[in-house]
């Protein structure tokens, strides 16, 4: 392993003058023993997945039980009406992560980033901000690994699993992931891509995951839809300049302890928060009919 | 390290809506079938924790079957996974259990067909990575991402030696391996990650080695 946290990874990108991209391919390159061609194609291949779940989401999906669907087309329809409040490339990067989750609460084909419950944010961002940076293919490919190093700290330091850690371990992680990855694409310093991370993160600590009726369908797409907000919010105040007081590692160390004293009925048991409420129980019924 | 690469991130690609839900179960299902080498004609299924609160929710139920019919995580066919398993006369049972366990996802899997059976546990850890960490009550750590042989033998001095020996002459590395026991003396099993494949020649040579009862192999 060429890097065991954020820290390290800040580091060696620096010494070495290169991005963080590079170093996550030439760690996959050592641990996996594949070439760097194979390594790149395969990062290609779920790159195409990620852009046809989101043109796929933009046409409109409806999930089997009809709690989701539909509102990627939704808002969509208000940037271009020209009203939208609060930038279009912030709401089509919110509007293209929601198509993603739609897709996949609809059982769709979806590439995990880092879960399937939180797989909107990275391609919703970099689909987005792809409008204005116009990265080249490869640069995109570089922006799913940047990505992939910031979750493989999270992933082995804390956890990305809803039921392990809540929501903050699933969204949370997704929205760091992207700040820091959005970070680099538009040229910003392995340092700033670290501090948006940090940023993002900390403001998604104790989100719990409390799925309606254990369906990843609400509040998980609109977690997405905020979770690439965050982001995109976060990676502008990096690139400004604004560093969070508490390293990046230790806002990852923080969210891992959060997530072990979280009450089970809140880590995706959908036996607590908006799954136990009136509504939530109703929709549960509904759908499975009184008690399992 | 739990996670070894990118691909952990940034992937599976699969059939929503869960990664740990579907496509971990789907993974850990195909594990299993992997295990037992060809298709059962009976699957007992048995969910705890998470799995056993929200398994509808997240089609967590269709995926594990989907595995068992050999399916891949982004394999179209799992949301109709129980009716192809009725199709190909698989008797499929699932049970919700309330015992707690170490992991939130947690799954056993029984496969059988006339004599042949295997059991094991699996969890579903995050992002689609799975661990095995029990087969036929053995205590074990198997990621499934490997070419792995599991070796069934009885607990005495020159097995591990012999078997590690044949995989040498080979050419064959290991990665990771471990050996576990239910009693002193009696029966044993081996785990071994390989970098390699692992062809039938060295699965035959392995099968005749003394004090070896079974072979199992685990293709990437």
């Amino acid at each position: 392993m060429l890097f065991r946290n954020v820290a390290e990874l800040v580091e060696l990108a620096e010494n070495k003058g290169v991005k963080i991209a590079e170093i996550m391919i030439q760690q996959e390159i050592e641990v996996t023993g594949l070439t760097r061609d194979e390594i790149i194609a395969k990062m290609d291949r779920n790159l195409t997945v990620m852009e046809q779940a989101v043109e796929r989401g933009l046409k409109g999906v409806t999930s089997v039980t009809g709690l989701t669907g539909g509102d990627a087309v939704l808002l969509q329809k208000y940037i271009q009406s020209g009203k939208a409040l609060s930038g279009n490339i912030l709401l089509d990067a919110v509007s293209k992560a929601v198509a993603t989750n739609e897709v996949n609460a609809a059982m769709g084909i979806i590439c995990a980033t880092p879960t399937a419950g939180s797989a909107g944010v990275v391609p919703g961002t970099l689909f987005a901000v792809k409008e204005v940076l116009k990265p080249t293919r490869m640069e995109m490919i570089e922006f799913l690994f940047t990505s992939a190093a910031f979750g493989f700290v999270v992933a082995n330091n804390a956890s990305i699993s809803g039921a392990a850690g809540g929501c903050q371990a699933e969204v949370g992680s997704a929205s760091g992931m992207a700040a820091a990855s959005i970070v680099e694409l538009a040229g910003g310093t392995p340092k700033q891509a670290a501090e948006a991370m940090a940023i993002t993160l900390k403001n998604m600590l104790g989100l719990v995951c409390d799925p309606v009726a254990g369906l990843v369908e609400v509040p998980c797409v609109k977690r997405n839809a905020m979770g690439a907000s965050n982001a995109m919010t976060a990676a502008d105040m990096a690139l400004a300049g604004i560093t969070s007081r508490i390293p990046c590692d230790e806002v990852i160390n923080a969210m891992f302890l959060i997530g072990q004293s979280m009450p089970s009925a809140l880590r995706e048991t959908a036996e607590g928060g908006l799954a136990a409420t009136p509504t939530g129980r109703r929709l549960q019924e509904e759908i499975f009919g009184k008690k399992q | 390290m739990k996670y070894r690469s990118a691909f952990d991130i940034i992937g599976p690609v699969m059939i929503g809506p869960s990664s740990s839900h579907t496509a971990g179960a789907a993974r850990i299902g195909r594990v299993a079938r992997t295990l037992f080498g060809k298709q059962p004609s009976k699957a007992e299924i048995s969910l705890y924790g998470s799995f056993a609160k929200t398994y509808k929710g997240h089609g967590t139920d269709v995926a594990i079957v989907g595995g068992i019919l050999d399916f891949d995580t982004f394999d179209e066919r799992i949301p109709s996974a129980l009716q192809l398993a009725e199709e190909a006369g698989i008797e499929v049972i699932f049970t919700v259990e309330d015992t707690v366990t170490d992991h939130p996802n947690t799954v056993r899997v029984k496969l059988t067909e006339g004599d042949r059976e295997i059991e094991l546990v699996g969890i579903s850890i995050g992002g689609g990575t799975i661990e095995i960490t029990e087969l036929n009550s053995f205590e074990l750590k198997l990621s499934g991402e490997h070419p792995a042989i599991l070796v069934v033998h009885n607990d005495q001095f020159g097995v591990i030696s012999a078997v590690t020996n044949i995989l040498s002459k080979h050419q064959i590395n290991i990665g990771h391996m471990e050996v576990s026991r239910k009693e002193k003396g009696k029966m044993a099993i081996m785990v071994i990650e390989v970098d390699q494949k692992i062809d039938q020649d060295v699965m035959t040579e392995l099968e005749g080695l003394p004090n070896v009862t079974q072979i199992i192999r685990m293709v990437d």
